[in-house]
């Protein structure tokens, strides 16, 4: 499945929901996100994968065509490169916060308070097929 | 990408000279009630005013400092306005000093609302000098800083990688008359940081050597420190400096699964924060090695201990370190550090539900769910060695 797409982010949703630790881990998350793929040239458009992360679940997961419809609690934002090396567990998602390869915008206080969910989102990530789209 | 963050260090005999080459107005002393009374804040204090900077002494830190303290504290130094902030004191002072210096730079932020994502823009009124006065913590090089939320009885790790300290003074004679039971809580601190640092998952090739020094001075100087006290000063001063070299190791790489438990314990039974995460490290050893995710054969080989593999490494270095504790006189169980079979049980629950939840876990080599972590307390409770 190629990444950034429609596709990955829906397969993404599944294996969120078949992992239980993931659900242990995340069981007092609320909040969406904005997973924003940065354009490698200046000018492009990005690409924003919405996921709806709730006490544990995913209640839902999509490409967004309009990100300016929604109000989100989080905001991911990283280039191509820097996500396959997240998805790929070349990087630690926090180290790629505290290096500000990732920035994020939302509240920082939540984010520390789970970073085991991020690790086991990270986690369910490696096990849906990607392809990189560079 | 990764950094690597250190402030400069002053260290040896005499190493609170360097203070002598400070320029400024004002310096904001942040220390405890006991540090006050022996007299040490005056030392720095009568340095600071032979080379005219006037200064103000705030000695009201607690052990575990609240995020109530560190609020007062912070105002007194927007009151006062000093160039200067000095932390002078074990972990709870200089964490507590690093805390109102990022409040007093920014007051329009909540001490638990300090992170490492944002940029703060510190330095722009004061800067941070640390002078530790126990051999432990490391606190004077890291940039973390490990705050008490009373209401919600919870530890917080707080801090930015900008507020690493810009000094440290590690002199040896503030710590020359420790008593034994601060030098071994202490120490062994030093220890569970040097491993931690060795094995967590950030470890680079920048604190590997760190670490690994400060392990083998910690099993060398630490039984001398705790027996002969101030009659070895060379064991003082090597311990001191290896409590420094290992806040270097650990705060460049990160901590794991001992502080996770000995963060939680701590909170919960009120046990020092070097004894209690000391108590753990050799059970988080065990576990992490059980799984065949262990990075231990370095420290093994740099202890001389007997290892061919990672397995042999594990089983060697734990049971080095419980020797060791047993030779300093720390307890090797929660049973052994007091805490009562009813107490244990009846916190288990929000024992492993804060464990589960702090960040020291993130960087742990082996990540225990809810079962483990319950099984983890449990062994480490009745001194059972991890068998799964």
């Amino acid at each position: 499945m190629r990444f950034p797409s429609d596709e990955w982010i829906k397969a993404l949703h599944e294996e969120i929901n078949r992992s239980q630790a993931y659900a242990e881990a995340a069981k007092n998350w609320e909040g969406d996100f904005y997973f924003v793929v940065k354009p490698a040239q200046p000018g492009a458009e990005p690409t924003y994968l919405y996921m709806d992360l709730w006490h544990g679940q995913c209640r839902e997961a999509f490409l967004a065509t309009d990100p300016a419809a929604k109000k989100l609690a989080f905001v991911m934002s990283a280039t191509l490169p820097i996500w396959r090396k997240v998805i790929t567990k070349q990087l630690d998602p926090i180290q790629g916060l505290l290096t500000r390869q990732i920035q994020l915008q939302g509240n920082m206080v939540m984010i520390m308070k789970n970073v085991k969910a991020a690790q086991e989102l990270v986690e369910c990530c490696t096990h849906v097929p990607v392809e990189f789209s560079e | 990408m990764w950094y690597f963050r250190s402030p400069e260090i002053a260290f040896g005999e005499d190493a609170l000279s360097r203070l002598d080459h400070l320029t400024g107005k004002r310096a904001f002393i942040v220390t405890d009630p006991i540090i006050a009374r022996l007299g040490f804040a005056e030392r720095v204090r009568e340095k600071l005013q032979a080379i005219g900077i006037e200064s103000a002494v705030f000695a009201e830190v607690e052990p575990e400092p609240s995020l109530q303290t560190v609020r007062r504290g912070a105002e007194a130094m927007l009151a006062y306005g000093p160039e200067w902030i000095i932390g002078l004191g074990g972990g709870s002072s200089m964490d507590a000093a690093q805390a109102m210096w990022i409040l007093y730079e920014r007051p329009d932020l909540s001490p638990d609302a300090i992170n490492p994502f944002d940029i703060l823009g510190l330095r722009q009124k004061a800067r941070l000098i640390c002078i530790p006065t126990t051999a432990g913590t490391g606190a004077d090089v890291t940039a973390g800083a490990v705050l008490t939320d009373t209401e919600e009885k919870r530890k917080l790790e707080v801090g930015s990688l900008e507020a690493t300290p810009d000094l440290s003074i590690v002199d040896p004679q503030f710590t020359t008359h420790l008593p034994r039971q601060v030098t071994a809580d202490t120490g062994i601190d030093v220890l569970t940081h040097s491993v931690e640092g060795y094995t967590s998952t950030w470890a680079n090739d920048f604190s590997d050597g760190l670490c690994l020094q400060a392990t083998r001075m910690v099993f060398t100087y630490l039984p001398r420190a705790v027996e002969h006290g101030a009659a070895d000063m060379e064991a003082r001063e090597k311990m001191a400096n290896a409590a420094t070299i290992a806040g270097l190791g650990m705060g460049n790489s990160h901590i794991a699964l001992a502080h996770a438990l000995g963060h939680s314990a701590g909170a919960l039974f009120h046990i020092p924060h070097g004894r209690i995460t000391g108590l753990f490290l050799p059970y988080t050893i065990e576990y992490t090695a059980n799984a065949g995710a262990g990075r231990y054969l370095d420290l093994a080989h740099i202890l001389k201990l007997p290892a061919t593999n990672e397995t042999q490494a594990a089983a060697s270095l734990a049971a080095a370190i419980r020797d060791l504790m047993r030779r300093i006189g720390q307890p090797l169980s929660l049973q052994a550090a007091g805490v009562a079979r009813e107490n244990f049980e009846a916190n288990l629950e929000p024992l492993c539900d804060r464990a589960a939840m702090d960040v020291s876990l993130v960087t742990s080599r082996r990540v225990p769910g809810g079962e483990d972590l319950k099984r983890l307390f449990e062994y480490a409770y009745a001194g059972r060695p991890i068998d799964f």
